[in-house]
């Protein structure tokens, strides 16, 4: 579909230490040529390859410290 | 599911506080005196529920109570009286971060050994105490995000845009099928739990009850604005780990598909609110009113203090092999995975 002069680029919000933030909806094509997608309003997109939910982030690229009480 | 449009039944009452409310719901009865109010521990059934029937007022409200009572003087006026008890032992009991970054630091921070409900069932949890858990939060969850609804006129920009924008995620975005009440009330039918609006009140234990009165009380006015962004920030950071396990519990003890999907669309859906709650919301909220970093601040860390009181408490109940709930859960149908 092409681009109508109107419309504005897709936002992307890059974090260093986080997901990439995508507008919604969003179409992934993944390594095997398999495709998900999502119509959130804005998608989570794991950078850290550490999620199960590939893709999609599921916040296991935070601290995962030992020995602590939470 | 035909749609039950009675409202909820008044509750047994707890004590004199609550029972006099009630009674003053049904307009047979005295508002509670001054001394009583005082008498009732703050975290207590009998003040908890007092205050959980005067929320619910703004809510559902409840069968055989006037709907105009919601904005009674005299009822408000009492309620205030009970909101002051519970603000203010929160305000004296709860530890405070220096600051907003300092609390979500701590909370961006997932121990791999962590002690809490979720971690609990995750690893060791059965399932009439996955049945328990969903009955009790099930007087969130059947109204999830509408507490957090109230802050919306409150806030404007980016922080009013970010939080709508989650709430709307949060409503199903448009579809009345993937509502996160409904997608709940579809892990409670998996359960055999029964799905009735206000159906567990009677059950609930009085810190259940005190983390619904916590969003209630920071929704309700707008002078807690800044704590209703904190309070939601720390749920929308602490949901998708803590759903993670808890989707993990729902698989392990055999719960059922809509019972694990709720907990799994939490994961991805919170990975992504976190993130929008911090920058937008928090960020908008804090570029336009800086001097609400310290309400943003208690928001964040009252919520932890609620939900530590909860934890410990179905946890020593269900170390002990005993119900954390006040009165038992029937099997409401026969359950099929």
């Amino acid at each position: 579909m092409p681009n109508s002069p109107s419309d504005r680029p897709r936002r992307i919000t890059v974090q260093r230490r986080g997901p990439l933030l995508v507008e919604g909806p969003v179409e992934v094509e993944l390594e095997d040529g398999t495709t998900v997608s999502s119509d959130r309003f804005r998608v989570a997109l794991c950078t850290c390859r550490r999620s199960r939910r590939y893709p999609w982030c599921d916040t296991s690229h935070r601290d995962r410290p030992h020995q602590r009480d939470a | 599911m035909p749609h039950v449009s009675q409202e909820p039944r008044l509750p047994s009452a707890r004590g004199p506080v609550s029972a006099a409310v009630a009674e003053y719901l049904r307009g047979s009865g005295p508002l509670p005196g001054h001394a009583e109010i005082a008498d009732a521990a703050a975290y207590g059934d009998d003040l908890q529920l007092a205050l959980y029937l005067c929320y619910e007022l703004h809510y559902r409200g409840f069968d055989g109570v006037a709907p105009d009572l919601e904005w009674d003087p005299d009822l408000l006026r009492t309620r205030a009286a009970v909101e002051d008890r519970f603000l203010s032992a929160l305000r004296a009991d709860t530890a405070v971060h220096e600051s907003v970054d300092a609390a979500i630091a701590e909370l961006l921070v997932e121990p791999v050994d962590g002690s809490g409900v979720s971690h609990y069932l995750r690893k060791e949890g059965e399932l009439w105490q996955v049945r328990e858990y969903a009955a009790q939060r099930s007087l969130y969850h059947l109204k999830e995000a509408d507490p957090h609804a109230w802050v919306l006129p409150r806030l404007w920009g980016r922080a009013k845009a970010g939080m709508a924008a989650v709430e709307f995620d949060e409503y199903g975005g448009g579809r009345a099928d993937r509502v996160h009440a409904k997608l709940f009330a579809d892990l409670m039918t998996d359960l055999g739990l029964d799905t009735t609006y206000g159906r567990y009140l009677d059950a609930a234990c009085a810190e259940l009850l005190a983390t619904v009165n916590l969003m209630s009380l920071f929704g309700l006015h707008r002078s807690l604005r800044g704590a209703l962004v904190g309070h939601f920030a720390a749920v929308e950071i602490t949901s998708s780990p803590g759903s993670r396990r808890l989707a993990e519990a729902m698989r392990r003890t055999g719960a059922g598909p809509a019972a694990e999907f709720f907990y799994d669309e939490h994961v991805e859906a919170d990975a992504v609110h976190e993130q929008v709650v911090r920058h937008e919301v928090i960020g908008g909220l804090l570029a336009e009113e800086p001097q609400l970093a310290a309400d943003v601040t208690f928001g964040i860390d009252a919520t932890g203090h609620v939900e530590d009181l909860l934890a410990a408490r179905l946890l020593s109940e269900w170390r002990a092999g005993r119900s954390s709930l006040r009165s038992p859960v029937d099997m409401e149908s026969p359950h099929i995975s």
